[in-house]
């Protein structure tokens, strides 16, 4: 029985060990983590994926410091997550990770050029020119930054998202179904943006850790390696994934035991 | 349909009851003012009707036109005449005299200076209509000099029992005197004295007292004998009665003194109505808001609604049926909240002499009636316009993402803004400078209409005003005050509807302020103009006192010389006319400066006269004034016109001896010491002091000391208005706070991603601190500018009435606008808490 993925190639950008959460109790009880160990590398670009209520957007929250587990450890970089404070975890969030959600990415009252420093301005931080004219150039949206966000489509409001995740150089990007409200072609650049961050040369925006929650095989076809959860448990990973063996597993997964 | 509003309600518990904050506390207004003017009425009206014999007989002129007796009387053998009219079961004699004031066992007059301090003889006379008047409910009645019966009211504010020795001050010869407490007496039918003292004591001993011993009396009831009308009495009496004698029947007495005093207090009534006039106007902004806010809010499952078949007019009306109830609850709770005000009002004019706790609060059905209608109406009309906005709501919007409710043009809200300001403006332009009959309705539409005008328009006006926050907030506090900033920008109309429930309260209390200074600066520097001599003796409120105090001045070492004045009051063409007076042989201290004729020796008879008035009426030397006095029509003779005087206070002046002909009582209101060269100061105040010492309310000023005394009451009304906006000022709190918890409920998701891309808590608190102070301080900023702008217009509507100093108190100005920042921080405060309390998870993932 395979109870965690644990590599000793790369150095892990995040680790997880023994991750335990539960819902409710009794008759109601929910194992939404079961004992969960899993190491994210740096550099490298990981889907989470499995069928709803399998746990992976609570292995997600849990790693981003959104959400706190019952037992186990969750360490970024050198900082264990579940012995930290809410201020600890707020500056954590706002120095150490970027985030991408599915839907309602933006402030609405902020351009687009606003949102992406956000995270930096709140932090009381100038945005590092060249970086920013970096990040700003890869999602294409030069002579979109002083659009207000309703002025915006689905996909350029996303692309904005991802910029604002990218511009604080965070030790890992989170995305929670970045392409689920999205048609398809404005689905494929953002995840082709997300692809880029990790692996384009460091100098054109490369180099980036990135973190995906999904359940579309044809975004996990974009990444490096994808985990397998159910029922709050690890249960397969695959490296270099194309869409074919990313449905084959989901298939297995979904037949009866 | 109706079961889905109303769920929808109930889903909603806490929006509900920030909602309703808002009706409720207008609708306590409003039944507070009711609540607490049935009251004032009743007592009133349950006073008098036991204050009335079945039949009143009294002398022509037996009261001046203020309700204290003049020296007109009726002979003892006329009581006993009346006792033997057919149909009369008794006849008794009354002696009435105002100006006896008990002294507690503090040395401190009981009662404010305001009511009446009443003294008169005991007589077991039965009211009108049977009932039992005031009777003695412990101790027995007065029988010999030295006994008293006091009321039981004033018996316990004095802290006095049946036996002790009751000191007494008043304004006849007798500065003081003592008597024995023998019972304390009480209405039986109900009825408070309002604050009012009484002590009665014998006849013989108030004959003597306040009569100069004569056998007569003030007046006279006259008790009908079962069967016999009131009507039919009075007519059997008239039939006896001597000229210069009248008999009224008890109800119309009642009625009188009643609506006499009613109209007296009406002020007090208006008052509170126009502040529940206040109270609903701010609310109903609160309500046009809240329910703006909500349906904003809701307007996607509107739109579902629509979209699963609901007509327009369904949707539209499942909101004001939401009103409906709402507007039920509210009232139903601001009507308990309203009782309970009026027992406050009630405790608050006690401690300024309108004592009502001796009558229970009246509830009557109207006060329901009124308080369900205005908030269940003010609610639905306020819940009207967002409710017709719902109608815009197209179903295909139930599926897009972000549904936002279209709004109507700013520019028509803006036309319409300016033309209600310029309305407004109008009328009041006419009620102030125009000679229009109700000049003081069209100044309050005229004011209600300006604050109107100005809510309306200020989402376009105030934008200026909310970009340089923007931009001063971004500059002082980053990205925090940016985000602050904006979302006060996010939605004008509500940032500025809430601002205005703000500005309304303020606008009237700058108004007030300038007002208030303003007369405390005319006071100042018409003190300092017509102070003459060295010191001034006078009672409160004006009131007059014994003469014997200016003859024992004139005794005091260091003393030069003494000047009285006193007042009497006459009618003239209808209106009511004052009349200064003074010793022929002191004319000359008053400094007048004459332009025609003479006042020296100023006889009587005749009078010298003001010549702005004199003019005004189109009299001059040598002219006849007449004048309606209790006597009858006096007709003095002009001998001189002088020029403005400050301390003559009336227009006409007049000797002593001519007013006690004219059947005034020998009262004086108002004495000026000169002090000889060198005395003042070395202890002459003192020794003036203990000449009034046993008469408290009678004191000695010097010029400071005069013009404070004077400001005095103008202070009190400033003190008490400001309290009464205070209300209007919670409710614009509250206000703030609603708007902005619901603005959190309504940006949770948003919240929730600032959280998460690392917005600490403290960063959230201090955007919604920022947001809630740029609302207050727009709502003070407006409210000063407008207040400003009425109190200066108001003072030089006055200028006429001789209060031509505007003065704008900059410093209250600038402390109001440092309250409202106060006020914004403290509005954020739950608001903030809650907000930082979000789940970050649950937050992210809210619709």
């Amino acid at each position: 029985m395979v109870r965690g993925i644990v590599s000793p190639m790369t150095e892990p950008a995040a680790r997880v060990r023994n991750l335990t959460k539960t819902y409710g109790s009794g008759q109601a009880l929910v194992r939404a983590l079961d004992d969960v160990s899993v190491d994210l590398l740096a550099g490298e670009f990981t889907a989470v994926m499995g069928p709803s209520g399998s746990g992976k957007s609570t292995l997600m929250h849990c790693c981003a410091g959104l959400d706190t587990a019952d037992s186990g450890q969750v360490l970024v970089g050198e900082q264990d997550l579940t012995t930290m404070g809410d201020k600890a975890l707020t500056r954590l969030r706002r120095d150490e990770i970027g985030f991408v959600f599915q839907s309602f990415n933006l402030v609405p009252t902020l351009t687009a050029g606003e949102n992406i420093v956000l995270p930096l301005s709140i932090a009381g931080r100038r945005p590092d020119r060249r970086w920013y004219d970096v990040v700003v150039d890869t999602v294409g949206l030069r002579d979109r930054l002083h659009h207000k966000p309703n002025e915006l489509s689905g996909g350029q409001q996303q692309r904005v998202a991802v910029a604002r995740a990218l511009v604080s150089r965070p030790r890992i990007v989170f995305a929670d179904e970045p392409t689920g409200n999205l048609d398809s072609r404005a689905g494929a650049e953002v995840l082709e943006l997300l692809r880029r961050s990790v692996s384009a040369p460091p100098e054109e925006g490369g180099g980036q850790t990135v973190v995906m929650v999904t359940h579309d095989p044809v975004a996990a076809a974009y990444t490096d390696r994808v985990v397998f959860l159910a029922d709050g448990r690890v249960v397969d990973e695959l490296r270099h994934p194309d869409r074919e063996q990313v449905l084959e597993v989901m298939a297995r997964m979904s037949a009866p035991a | 349909m109706i079961r889905a509003a109303l769920k929808s309600l109930l889903g909603r518990k806490l929006r509900l009851l920030m909602s309703t904050f808002a009706i409720v506390l207008g609708v306590a207004f409003v039944t507070g003012s009711l609540v607490f003017s049935d009251t004032l009425g009743r007592s009133f009206t349950a006073l008098f009707a036991s204050t009335v014999g079945d039949v009143v007989v009294r002398p022509v002129g037996g009261t001046t036109t203020q309700g204290s007796p003049s020296t007109q009387t009726l002979p003892a053998a006329l009581v006993d005449e009346l006792a033997e009219v057919p149909g009369a079961a008794r006849a008794d004699g009354n002696v009435t005299a105002v100006g006896v004031f008990v002294v507690d066992t503090d040395g401190k007059v009981v009662g404010g200076l305001g009511p009446p301090a009443l003294g008169g003889n005991w007589n077991d006379a039965p009211a009108g209509h049977g009932l039992s008047g005031l009777v003695v409910q412990e101790g027995r009645e007065p029988r010999r000099e030295g006994e008293v019966v006091l009321d039981e009211r004033t018996a316990e504010r004095g802290g006095y029992d049946v036996g002790d020795t009751i000191p007494f001050v008043t304004s006849t010869d007798r500065l003081n005197l003592e008597a024995e407490l023998v019972g304390v007496a009480e209405f039986a039918e109900g009825g408070s004295l309002n604050g009012a003292t009484l002590a009665q004591f014998d006849t013989v001993t108030a004959q003597e007292l306040f009569l100069e011993g004569r056998d007569v009396f003030n007046d006279a009831w006259v008790t009908a004998e079962d069967g016999v009308s009131q009507e039919e009495l009075a007519a059997r009496v008239r039939e006896v009665l001597p000229e210069g004698v009248e008999a009224v029947t008890g109800d119309d007495a009642a009625d009188e003194s009643a609506s006499d005093l009613l109209e007296a207090v009406s002020f007090l009534t208006t008052f509170l109505l126009i502040f529940a006039g206040i109270s609903l106007v701010v609310g109903s902004f609160l309500i046009v808001n809240t329910f703006s806010i909500l349906v904003a809010q809701r307007s996607r499952e509107l739109a579902l609604l629509r979209a699963l078949g609901a007509s327009t007019r369904q949707v539209t009306w499942s909101v004001q049926l939401e009103a409906l109830v709402l507007g039920l609850v509210g009232s139903t709770v601001g009507l308990g909240l309203g009782v309970l005000l009026a027992q406050g009002i009630r405790a608050v004019t006690s401690s300024f002499g309108l004592d009502l706790t001796g009558q229970g609060l009246v509830f009557e059905p109207r006060t329901v009636l009124a308080a369900y209608a205005v908030g269940v109406l003010v609610t639905m009309a306020a819940a009207w316009l967002p409710a017709r906005r719902t109608a815009r709501i197209a179903p295909v919007q139930a599926l897009r993402d972000d549904v936002a409710l279209p709004e109507g043009s700013m520019r028509r809200r803006l036309w319409a803004g300016l033309a209600l300001v310029v309305g407004g403006l109008a009328a009041l332009a006419a009620g102030l400078f125009a000679d229009v009959p109700r000049a003081g309705w069209w100044v309050g539409l005229g004011v209600l209409a300006v604050l109107l005008g100005v809510a309306a328009a200020s989402p376009v006006v105030s934008r200026p005003f909310l970009s340089a926050a923007r931009a001063a907030y971004a500059r002082v506090f980053g990205a925090v005050g940016n985000l602050a900033g904006q979302n006060g920008l996010r939605n004008p109309r509500r940032t500025t509807a809430t601002a205005s429930a703000l500005m309304i309260g303020l606008t009237l209390a700058c108004t007030m302020a300038i007002v208030g200074d303003s007369a405390k600066a005319t006071v100042d520097r018409s003190v300092a103009e017509s102070f003459v001599g060295d010191y001034v003796v006078s009672s409160a409120f004006g009131g007059e006192f014994s003469p014997a105090i200016a003859d024992r001045m004139a005794e005091v070492d260091g003393v030069a010389s003494v000047l009285r004045e006193r007042f009497a009051f006459g009618e003239r063409d209808g209106d009511g006319q004052g009349v200064s007076a003074t010793d022929p042989d002191t004319v000359d201290d008053l400094g007048l400066t004459l332009v025609e004729g003479t006042a020296d020796p100023l006889r009587d008879g005749t009078v010298v006269v003001e010549e702005s008035w004199a003019e005004d009426e189109g009299l001059t030397v040598g002219d006849t004034v007449t004048l309606d006095l209790p006597t009858g029509e006096a007709r003095w003779e002009v001998v001189g016109l002088f020029e403005d005087n400050p301390i003559v206070f009336f227009p006409l002046l007049t000797t002593v001896d001519t007013l006690l002909d004219a059947g005034f009582a020998d009262r004086d209101n108002y004495v000026v010491v000169d002090a000889e060269d060198g005395a003042r100061g070395a202890g002459l105040q003192e020794r003036l002091e203990e000449v009034v010492a046993d008469s408290p309310v009678v004191t000695v000023k010097d010029e400071a000391g005069f013009a404070a005394e004077q400001r005095e009451p103008i202070d009190q009304l400033v003190l008490m208005i400001f309290a009464l906006l205070g209300l209007a000022l919670v409710i614009a709190v509250l206000g703030i706070v609603n708007t902005l918890a619901l603005s959190v409920i309504e940006r949770t998701r948003e919240v929730g991603l600032l959280r998460a891309i690392g917005l600490s808590r403290a960063q959230l608190r201090l955007m919604i601190t920022l947001e809630s102070v740029v609302i207050a301080v727009l709502g003070a900023v407006l409210g000063t500018v407008l207040g400003t702008f009425f109190g200066v217009a108001l003072m030089r509507a006055l200028r006429d009435e001789g209060l031509d100093v505007v003065s704008v108190p900059v410093g209250q100005l600038a402390a109001f606008l440092a309250v409202a920042v106060v006020v914004g921080v403290l509005a954020a405060v739950l608001p903030a808490r809650r907000a930082a309390r979000l789940d970050v998870l649950r937050a992210i993932a809210t619709d």
